[in-house]
Formats: structure tokens, sequence, C-alpha cells
């Protein structure tokens, strides 16, 4: 399953990543030496074998469904890149 | 001082030999005449050392210490810390002050440990060698023209070298224990959810665990103490009891069932790493210790897995770096999608880059199966390997690393190189196991270490194991000749 730069691209894509099509031939041929190294995984046998997802077989706590954190509306905004009247700012999105 | 073990300085400091000021002051020192060359600091954090410090002082004349009252730590800069900034080594991350504390660092705190700044590290935690990080490689205070591992570097590095006499590190591949080896200290992996991930910046969230890295495993255990426990806070976070680990050091280790993989020691491995590894094997054999050949037939997969599992997770948790509500934002965006492909194309390095892209890769429709999928039946199969092989032993060793500290440089165009520094680790994180590095001897003047990997929650007896061994060799005692007396 060899990536070229088309692929490259889109996957970038979906990822929100910009990749110069300068870089895109060197970042394929990284990105296959990867994949190579990873297809290993094709000589295992997982006939019948669950999926693993956590290490240890735990259920998921539940809390009360009540307030337990504090509002920090304003100690967040004072770390956005660009707030205004309680609100992240961004570039205009409805034309 | 710096020569002496964080339990030696507790006993200094409880004795009145010397105040946390004045040890405070030391390593401050030390860290301003030796860092420069070294760079394993991205901050330090004097003013806030020294009042911790001084309180520290307040509290012991008052007979009022916790575990760590006024010991000096330093912190991974992946943990939160409220007021100071926390890069994760990122230029995403350059500017961001965290408006809260890692549990991790608020728990050492409350017992009034003394944070003396935060520790380099590979970016995102991406790495084994600290090469990747945004303020520049850390060097091994071995060998100034080597790497000291990662993604604990700083950590490890600083501590080698003892510009502090302790420090916090995280583990989703091998990060704690491989800079342990390369750098002749000691570090520990805890069970999986042991340790609260709430305020440690995710990179791979089942596999992400931070653990001490200390001088010796006693230090290791007198940390661990503080660091572990339940956290509401961290939905994995473990509600199981935590164990007396400085009290576990007491336990006879005569009878103990050593399990020794053959898959740890391939014909391909570098003959003077697999002996250091033995020798230790059998300095425990001289303390009454049993040792057994064991297989761990799917753990050659686990290099595999790893690069499907950890980079999928890592896709997912780096999706919040966006450039809206936190971190580096580009210059000017003409839309919505061009803040975020600049604002994350600007703020990431080129490893962080690779891995995301892998990530997405193998989540998207079509591939899901051939790879993520399947990199968790093949987790699932080196899990029932350990499981098995801990029916009949009590626990495994083998090497840390399959070679010493590397030249800077020597792997940064070869990912998959890089990647096979972690082959001897990854497994444990795979299996969510504890598993720690102790330093097992020299090649060449370059330290190398030997792990020692436990069933889960037995972090008490496989520090106990190191312990022992500490105490019957002086390994972890030798210094490099960099940092020298003053």
């Amino acid at each position: 399953m060899a990536i070229d730069s088309k692929v490259v691209a889109q996957v970038a894509h979906l990822a929100r990543l910009k990749v110069d099509q300068a870089d895109s031939d060197a970042l394929s041929s990284r990105l296959n030496d990867i994949l190579a190294m990873v297809d290993q995984l094709q000589q295992a046998d997982v006939t019948d074998v669950a999926p693993m997802a956590h290490p240890l077989d735990v259920t998921q706590p539940l809390r009360d469904d009540k307030v337990s954190e504090p509002d920090i509306r304003d100690k967040a905004l004072e770390i956005a890149p660009a707030a205004e009247d309680g609100c992240f700012l961004v570039p205009r999105v409805i034309e | 001082m710096h020569t002496k073990t964080l339990t030696e300085l507790k006993t200094g400091l409880a004795n009145g030999d010397f105040s946390s000021r004045e040890l405070t002051e030391h390593f401050l020192a030390r860290i301003k005449q030796h860092d420069g060359e070294l760079n394993s600091f991205i901050t330090v954090t004097e003013a806030q050392a020294l009042a911790q410090a001084d309180a520290a002082d307040q509290a012991i004349a008052a007979g009022q210490g916790g575990l760590l009252t006024g010991l000096p730590i330093a912190h991974k800069d992946i943990f939160c810390t409220e007021g100071v900034r926390t890069s994760c080594g990122s230029k995403m991350l350059d500017t961001f002050i965290a408006p809260y504390t890692a549990t991790v660092v608020e728990k050492m705190a409350s017992e009034g440990a003394v944070m003396l700044g935060k520790t380099n590290m590979d970016e995102f935690a991406m790495g084994s060698s600290n090469e990747t990080s945004y303020y520049g490689p850390v060097k091994n205070p071995w060998d100034l023209e080597r790497v000291p591992g990662g993604s604990s570097g700083g950590a490890a590095a600083c501590l080698g070298a003892r510009l502090a006499p302790a420090a916090t590190g995280t583990d989703t591949g091998g990060s704690i224990r491989q800079p342990a080896a390369l750098n002749n200290i000691t570090g520990l992996k805890p069970t999986y959810g042991r340790v609260s991930r709430w305020g440690m910046i995710a990179f791979a969230s089942s596999l992400d665990q931070a653990g001490p890295m200390g001088q010796s495993a006693e230090d290791c255990a007198l940390m661990l103490q503080a660091m572990a426990g339940h956290d509401h806070r961290d939905s994995t976070s473990l509600n199981e009891k935590v164990d007396d680990y400085l009290g576990a050091l007491k336990d006879d280790i005569n009878g103990l069932t050593i399990g020794i993989p053959e898959e740890f020691f391939p014909d391909t491995l570098d003959g003077a790493i697999a002996d250091n590894s033995r020798e230790a094997i059998r300095e425990l054999k001289k303390l009454g210790a049993r040792v057994v050949s064991v297989s761990l037939p799917s753990i050659k997969l686990s290099v595999p897995a790893y690069y499907v599992i950890a980079p999928a997770e890592a896709s997912s948790n780096l999706s919040r770096f966006d450039g809206v509500r936190f971190g580096h934002r580009c210059d000017d965006p003409q839309d919505l999608e061009d803040l975020y492909k600049r604002s994350r194309s600007e703020g990431f390095g080129d490893e962080v880059k690779r891995r995301i892209l892998v990530g997405t890769y193998a989540l998207s429709a079509g591939y899901y199966d051939a790879y993520y999928r399947r990199a968790q039946q093949v987790r699932r199969l080196i899990r029932d390997d350990f499981a098995r092989a801990f029916e009949k032993v009590d626990v495994l060793m083998g090497p840390t690393a399959p070679e010493t500290a590397f030249k800077l440089g020597a792997k940064k165009d070869d990912p998959v190189s890089m990647y096979m520094a972690d082959v001897f680790t990854i497994g444990v994180n795979l299996a969510g196991l504890p598993a720690l590095s102790m330093p097992t001897g020299f090649i060449n003047g370059l330290p190398t270490g030997t792990q020692v990997i436990g069933n889960y929650f037995r972090e008490g007896q496989i520090l106990n194991v190191a312990h022992k061994y500490q105490q019957a060799t002086d390994w972890h005692r030798q210094l490099p000749a960099f940092g020298g007396e003053q």
C-alpha cells in the first residue's frame, strides 16, 4: 500500500496540515518506510482475537451529574491567540 | 551535596546538615554553570524554587515535613504548571502558560517538593534522542557528542550530571527507561493507570504513563509514593490501593523467579550489551534468585503495532492544537482552513507531522481494519504472552536498549532506525505493565541499563529487585566527568 504525493496531499488535508510541494516526495518516501515496517503486522495470525483498547479490563467510572468544574472562561480566554467579548476570535466563516 | 541520592538528601535535611534553601541554591548554581552545554532545561523556575525552599525550611522547623519536603525535583515540560510556561518541547506551545497544574506536580508539591524547573524533551514526547525538541537537542553528560535518549532526555541528562537530584518523566514507548539506561540513572514506568495523567499533555492516551527518574531504586520508590494514586479527574486512573513502596524494599528476594525472554537476547544483539545484562542477572542469582527461560513470541511485532496505535492516538490528541483556543497561531489567516493548516504546520516539527500523517492514514476509511484493528489485535497477543510468562515467573529481565548512546544526528533522517531504539521497551507499554531500567555497567565509557519488568501493580517488587542489586553493586553511583566537583 504505497503512499504517493497525491495520497500525502489527501491525508495532510484530513489532518489539516500544509505540505509544501517541494517536501512532498521526501515525505512520501519516509512515510513509506514507516508503513513498510508496520506491514509486518500482516504476518500475525489474529483469527478470533478481540482488539484490545485498554491494558486492564476496567469499566468507565460514572460520577454524579453535578457541576464539578469551576467557571474558568476568563482564564481560558487569557491564553487564546485572539478573543473578544468572551469568545474566541477566528476569521469570518459566513459570507 | 549533588553526589548524594535523594534519600540521603532527605536524611540530611531531617538532621539539619543543610537547609532546603542551601540545597536548592546549590542545584540552581549547578544548572547555571553547566546547563549551557547540556541544554537539559527549557525553563528554570529560580524564584519559585527559592520560595518553595523557604516554605519547606519552615515546615521542617515546625516538624511538619511531608515525604519530599525541601527536596529539589525537575519536572518534564509535559506536565502543566500553573503560571509557568509548559512547552512540551514544541513551538506550538512556546508561549503557552498553563492555567492549571498537573496532578503529579500538585501531589509532589503537597508533599513538600521544590520545583527546580521544566526539562527539555522530544517534541510532544515523540522521539528517542531528544533531537526533535524545538529548544534544540540535549547532550549526554557521558559524552557531549552523543544523545541522551528520549523522550525524557532532559530529565535523564540533568539527573545523570547531577544538576538535579531527581526528576519526573513520562513513558509512552520507553521514554523513561531508554534515556535512564543511556545516562546511568534509574527510571520506572508504573502500571498504566497507577499515576494520574491529568494535566500531562497527551501523546498516546492508552500508553502514556508518568513515572519517577532517580539515582537509585530507593529514590524512585520515594517519589512514586508521592506520585501514585487514584485521581477522579483522570478516568483511566485506577482506584487501587497504593502499596508501601519503601516498605517493599525490605522484602527478601530469596526464591524470586526471574524469567529471561529469549527475544530480548536476539543473535543480532551487540554482545557487550547482552553481557552486561546477563552479568546483572547472575548477580541477582547470587542473591538468591532463580532464573528460567521464557518466550514472548509476539513481542517481535511490538514496534509495528506501536507505530500504528501511538500515531493513531496522537493524530486524534493533537487535533486540539488548532490555532484557535491556545498555542501558536499563524499571521494573517485568509480563512478558517488556512488558519488551521498554517498554524499547525508552523507549530509542529517534522517528526510530529509524520506521526500525525501516519495516524490519520491508519484511521482513514478503507485502511482501518488493515492497520488500526489489526494492531489492536496484535496488542492483545503481546499482552497474553506476558500473562503466560507471569504464570511462571515473578519478573522478566533483559537489556533496556539495544545500544549505548548514539552520536547526535546519526539517525535523524531515518525514522525507522530511530524507532528501533525502543525495541525492548515498547511491549511493556502495549501490555500496560510496570518496568524499570537500572544501571548495569559500561561499554567504552558509556552507560548501559537492564530492564526489570513486573506484573500489574508490582512496582514494589521490581523496585526491590533493583534495590537489592544496587546494594550489592555500585554502577548506579558512577558519575560522568562532566559537571565534576565544584
